[in-house]
């Protein structure tokens, strides 16, 4: 099963991607209001 | 233009110099489903019906099934479902974000490279050019024009989050971006491969190699086109339709990312009792059970969005189809990990339980949340507040709900007596108790049903093609004006 060289890093590597993106999503303020964005789309027309 | 048209258009003033939306490229996406959602689900009858009658199409080797199946799943999937992912995030990422879509020339070769991606395949497909990797089956070239559509389409979608006027980005554009990006991933991945010819080419991998590579793009194909995408479609559009916010914001933020980290390896619950090692069979099969978790979590998250408003789905036929969509997404999602215990896999794969499961999906969620969204965007593409007939929708909901159980009833039915028939031995010598042919005889009435039911989904798409037509002809093309954000109120 070789190709698990290849799956099981790509997935290990997409992991701390993903894990970074949701760091930087929490850090810059993404989500400090939960309330008020799903009332904003609403308005949006 | 009606006087309906024009009471719309005085709410939008579009004065010189105000910046608009670009909406023809998503008039143009949201058509094109249209089109394709209709001839996807012909061919989809064609083979049914040939399932039942083997000689309706005279032995003429272009219409012969094992070459209108792939033309069937490539239609619905990727020239339906793909046509509507990028008129439906095209338009809510502008929206959402209030801005203009970046670089709009190459908003435009999306349109037309993955138009002519989709001719390509009607004409290869039936002629029998196939890498033969099932939902992956077009060769190279088709292939390279596909890897430059998607960066393309990357770009617009990121470029048009970079300059959002707001600093939230909302949370349906977070799964429109997890697609988008994933699906590059999974189509650079699984169709590596050596091209022999201008139409010939050869996977990269071989044998349990090769087979683990297409289930790991095959499921994360259904992962994250044909779930994660439509969830950002829904995440918009029930909202808007119900006019009330999502049941829970936060709820659908954790959705997000539950779903992201844990979906990748959930594929090799298409390989149980293969080559595969068993130890991978089993990890397949954990991954597929932990994804119910989040699954649900969002199917109550936009089906509570109504709560206190239950009232609406009596009226409301697109609210309708919103929501009777996310049931059947419940269904699958529920029904999905079921099946990929290995106990249970024994007896429902290679069966028509397979059939019915994806169709679930397939035609209940997917087309379903579909239809009800391009019933929402298109009165609002084309200038007008509502579609131009609302009894039409209703007559469509029907026949396609209808359409949909029959379908997916008869072949639970025709599943599980498959399974139980091939399985069967008799005491005194282990010998088997039926033959093949018997539970392909046995099967029959099934087929006739689950014909029907397609016939009733296609149907419904004809009323809404009828209905689109005469809603287009009596509006006219608008594009709105970009808004500028509502201060926040928290």
């Amino acid at each position: 099963m070789d190709i698990l060289y290849l799956l099981i890093p790509l997935s290990v590597v997409l992991v701390f991607l993903i894990g970074a993106l949701f760091w930087w999503s929490v850090r810059s303020g993404q989500f400090d209001d939960l309330e008020g964005p799903g009332h904003r789309i609403l308005d949006d027309d | 233009m009606s006087a309906q048209a024009a009471a719309f258009n005085t709410s939008f003033p579009a004065g010189a110099g105000t910046t608009t939306y670009n909406y023809t490229v998503v008039r143009q996406f949201a058509i094109m489903t249209l089109v394709w959602g209709i001839v996807g689900m012909l061919v989809g009858v064609i083979i049914a019906a040939q399932l039942m009658f083997p000689d309706l199409t005279y032995g003429i080797p272009w219409l012969s099934y094992g070459r209108l199946r792939p033309l069937h799943t490539n239609a619905v999937i990727f020239a339906f479902g793909g046509s509507a992912l990028f008129a439906t995030s095209y338009y809510v990422v502008q929206r959402t974000c209030h801005a203009r879509l970046f670089a709009g020339p190459l908003a435009a070769f999306t349109f037309w490279g993955w138009q002519l991606v989709i001719v390509g395949a009607a004409i290869t497909l039936p002629l029998g050019i196939t890498t033969s990797k099932e939902y992956a089956e077009l060769e190279w070239p088709l292939d390279v024009l596909i890897t430059l559509v998607w960066v393309s389409y990357a770009v617009v979608f990121f470029g048009t989050i970079a300059k959002r006027k707001t600093s939230h980005i909302y949370v349906a554009n977070w799964f429109f971006g997890g697609f988008i990006l994933t699906v590059a991933l999974l189509h650079l991945v699984n169709s590596a491969a050596i091209p022999a010819t201008p139409w010939k080419s050869y996977s990269a991998y071989a044998g349990a190699q090769d087979a683990m590579v297409q289930w790991w793009y095959g499921h994360n194909a259904v992962g994250f086109f044909l779930t994660a995408g439509f969830l950002g479609m829904m995440y918009y559009f029930v909202p808007k339709q119900a006019d009330r916010p999502v049941y829970s914001y936060r709820l659908s933020v954790v959705h997000f990312w539950a779903l992201i980290f844990t979906y990748m390896w959930a594929g090799p619950h298409h390989l149980h009792y293969t080559a595969l090692p068993d130890w991978a069979q089993s990890l397949g099969m954990a991954f597929s059970l932990i994804l119910l978790a989040p699954s649900w979590g969002g199917m109550i998250n936009g089906i509570m969005t109504l709560s206190g408003a239950w009232h609406k789905l009596r009226t409301d036929p697109i609210l309708k189809f919103l929501i009777v969509s996310l049931s059947f997404y419940g269904m699958s999602t529920f029904e999905g990990p079921m099946m990929s215990i290995k106990t249970v896999n024994s007896l429902s794969h290679y069966t028509d339980w397979t059939i019915g499961h994806v169709h679930a999906g397939a035609l209940g969620w997917v087309a379903m949340i579909t239809i009800g969204s391009l019933y929402f965007m298109i009165p609002r593409l084309f200038g007008r507040s509502e579609m131009y007939s609302t009894k039409l929708v209703t007559t469509h909901f029907w026949v396609a709900t209808i359409g949909v159980v029959l379908y997916i009833a008869a072949m639970w039915i025709a599943g599980v007596m498959q399974g139980l028939m091939w399985r069967a031995v008799n005491p005194d010598d282990g010998t088997l108790t039926y033959t093949f042919v018997e539970s392909v005889k046995s099967t029959y009435p099934f087929y006739a049903i689950r014909l029907l039911g397609g016939v009733m989904f296609l149907g419904g798409m004809l009323i809404m093609a009828y209905n689109t037509y005469k809603t287009v002809a009596s509006g006219k093309a608008v594009d709105a004006p970009v808004l500028q954000p509502a201060p926040a109120h928290a």
